[in-house]
């Protein structure tokens, strides 16, 4: 029974119309995301290593668990995460404050500088970085030596290699965290501040007793979607370090893409797939909990 | 205090100025890199100047790889993905938003829970229902069916759907319109900037995709921009200049198109940011 929403009371009835507009969308959620999201739990409890498949619960996961490759993903995984996002958004509320300030001119260029490398895709970003942190030739080397201080091994050593990940990650996402920010800052009314200035209150004191905490369901959601993203991470990790050296890179998703995609190995990969959901599921809650408090459910 | 806030905007302008600089040199070592010729960009010290091996570089470039063809690949699968993408989001935002119907709301719910699951779930099943059980390998199709439906596509466009006036839709029937008329003449007209903020994202997300382009194309000749600019990264002996001119194919127009449109990237990006 399908009446348009406003008048009930019409005796015109297309109960086909709402289902036919659907249809199409319909169509491409069930065999694209539906049918895949079912398959791959059910993939992750059989034994593809070899054929038949054969029905065994415990293999995939079970392996998982004992897996110091994974763990090692895992691991520097949960690395970035912790020392980039939160290094992220810092630049970003700066940059979204700055944005929001009316003492700040030529906005239209430093818009687009900074917003400018969303535009950019993680295959191009990755070759230019890759280019720029080049050991031997690149121009970071070059001016960190030409300042007096000595070259680093961007590429081929652990702690710069994350270094290296996390400074290009920070350069593509900051201006895409700040807009989303900027929209969470220009909602605040303007009066708060007024009400504050008038009862003597400083800049550092309306940021921290009016701008930070009415951003904080905007700030949730950034930091929601950036550990969602980071969790994700493989382009980056795949090409500027080639998950080196030696897997110091490695992330989640690029180990998955080892064992499905070069092993063939798709039961113990769906079931890496799924860990990698139930994480992000995981700390998405512990977030909310965590920031949310009781203003945002 | 006059004098303050001038001292203030003058630490924020420096402060401010240098981050741009350093934020823009990536892409400005791109354009340069793309004009230099590759015992150039290996040398010390790093030019600032531009080059004259623009053209040698692309000659290269167009050597390593079937490059025009990658650019037509990429233009048509974006192109061909953001239309009918747009159309299926936009459809489907229509009814779940101006329609009251049995089941509504388990496909919204439906639709809520899919935007929290990360791609990486579906990969497994969606690669093989592509490359084995549907032999689309290397084809167009393989890029843009699976990603027809677009969870966060039909979920902006169903909240923006909401702000067309029923009394409008009334109007139209009552004139005796049919369904597809009302929606292709009144409520798509209406749309337009949601229409245009969801197709700016759809384009730009389908441009740079890599991970599954990755899976799915293996020929040379099938490969889309971010692919095959991918196969020369990883290599040892690499023709930087010709990658850098590869690069600035793929950014210089999106780059353009973001100066001009700048706020439908804008309101793309936001979509579902704040909440109301």
């Amino acid at each position: 029974m399908a009446t348009p929403l406003p008048a009930p009371r019409r005796r015109r009835r297309i109960p086909w119309t709402p289902y036919l507009f659907l249809a199409p969308f319909l169509a491409a959620f069930a065999v694209f995301w539906t049918w895949p999201i079912v398959y791959s739990l059910f993939l992750s409890f059989v034994n593809t290593r070899r054929r038949p498949w054969t029905f065994d619960p415990w293999f995939n996961w079970g392996r998982l668990l004992q897996d110091t490759a994974f763990w090692d993903a895992l691991g520097n995984t949960l690395i970035i995460l912790a020392v980039q996002v939160p290094l992220m958004l810092m630049v970003a509320i700066a940059l979204a404050l700055a944005f929001d300030s009316d003492l700040l001119r030529l906005k239209g260029f430093y818009r687009f500088a900074f917003f400018a490398p969303l535009v950019l895709g993680a295959v191009p970003y990755s070759a230019v970085f890759r280019l720029i942190f080049n050991v031997d030739f690149g121009i970071l080397n070059y001016g960190l030596t030409s300042l007096g201080l000595p070259p680093v091994r961007w590429l081929t050593e652990t702690a710069p290699a994350m270094a290296t990940i996390m400074i290009a990650l920070t350069w593509r996402w900051s201006g895409y965290n700040a807009i989303i920010l900027l929209s969470g800052l220009q909602s605040i009314p303007r009066v708060l501040y007024e009400a504050a200035r008038i009862d003597g209150a400083g800049a550092w004191a309306q940021l921290w007793h009016i701008t930070l905490p009415l951003l904080r369901p905007v700030l949730l959601f950034c930091f929601v979607l950036s550990t969602i993203g980071t969790l994700q991470l493989f382009t980056e990790p795949f090409l500027i370090t080639v998950t080196g050296p030696g897997g110091a890179t490695e992330t989640l998703v690029t180990y998955l893409y080892k064992q499905g995609f070069r092993n063939f190995n798709f039961g113990y990969a769906s079931a890496i797939a799924y860990a990698v959901a139930l994480i992000a599921a995981g700390f998405s809650l512990l977030q909310i909990r965590l920031v949310g408090g009781r203003n945002n459910g | 205090m006059r004098r303050t806030r001038l001292i203030q905007s003058i630490a924020l302008h420096v402060v401010i100025t240098a981050g741009a600089l350093l934020f823009l040199m990536p892409i400005f070592w791109m354009l340069l890199s793309a004009t230099k010729a590759n015992n150039v960009i290996l040398s010390l010290p790093p030019t600032l100047a531009f080059g004259d091996a623009l053209a040698a570089n692309w000659a290269e470039l167009a050597d390593d790889l079937p490059f025009l063809r990658n650019v037509f690949n990429s233009v048509g699968i974006a192109v061909i993905y953001t239309l009918v993408a747009t159309m299926v989001c936009a459809m489907g935002g229509y009814a779940l938003a101006k329609f009251r119907f049995f089941g509504r709301g388990a496909v919204f719910t439906l639709i809520l829970v899919a935007l929290t699951i990360p791609f990486e779930v579906r990969i497994i099943p969606q690669y093989l229902l592509i490359a084995r059980d549907m032999g689309l390998t290397n084809t167009w199709w393989a890029i843009i069916l699976p990603g027809l439906a677009n969870a966060l596509g039909i979920f902006f466009m169903r909240q923006n759907m909401l702000s067309v006036p029923s009394e409008l839709l009334e109007a139209a029937r009552i004139d005796g319109a049919s369904e597809a008329r009302i929606f292709a003449q009144v409520v798509l007209p209406i749309m337009q900037p949601a229409l245009a903020a969801v197709g700016i994202v759809l384009l730009l997300f389908q441009w740079n995709d890599f991970l599954w382009p990755l899976l799915v194309l293996t020929s040379r000749e099938a490969y889309t921009i971010p692919v095959a600019l991918g196969t020369l990264v990883g290599l040892t002996r690499v023709s930087w200049g010709g990658i850098m001119v590869g690069t600035a194919i793929a950014t210089i127009p999106f780059l353009i198109m973001f100066l001009f449109l700048q706020r439908y990237f804008v309101a793309g990006i936001t979509a579902g940011a704040v909440k109301d």
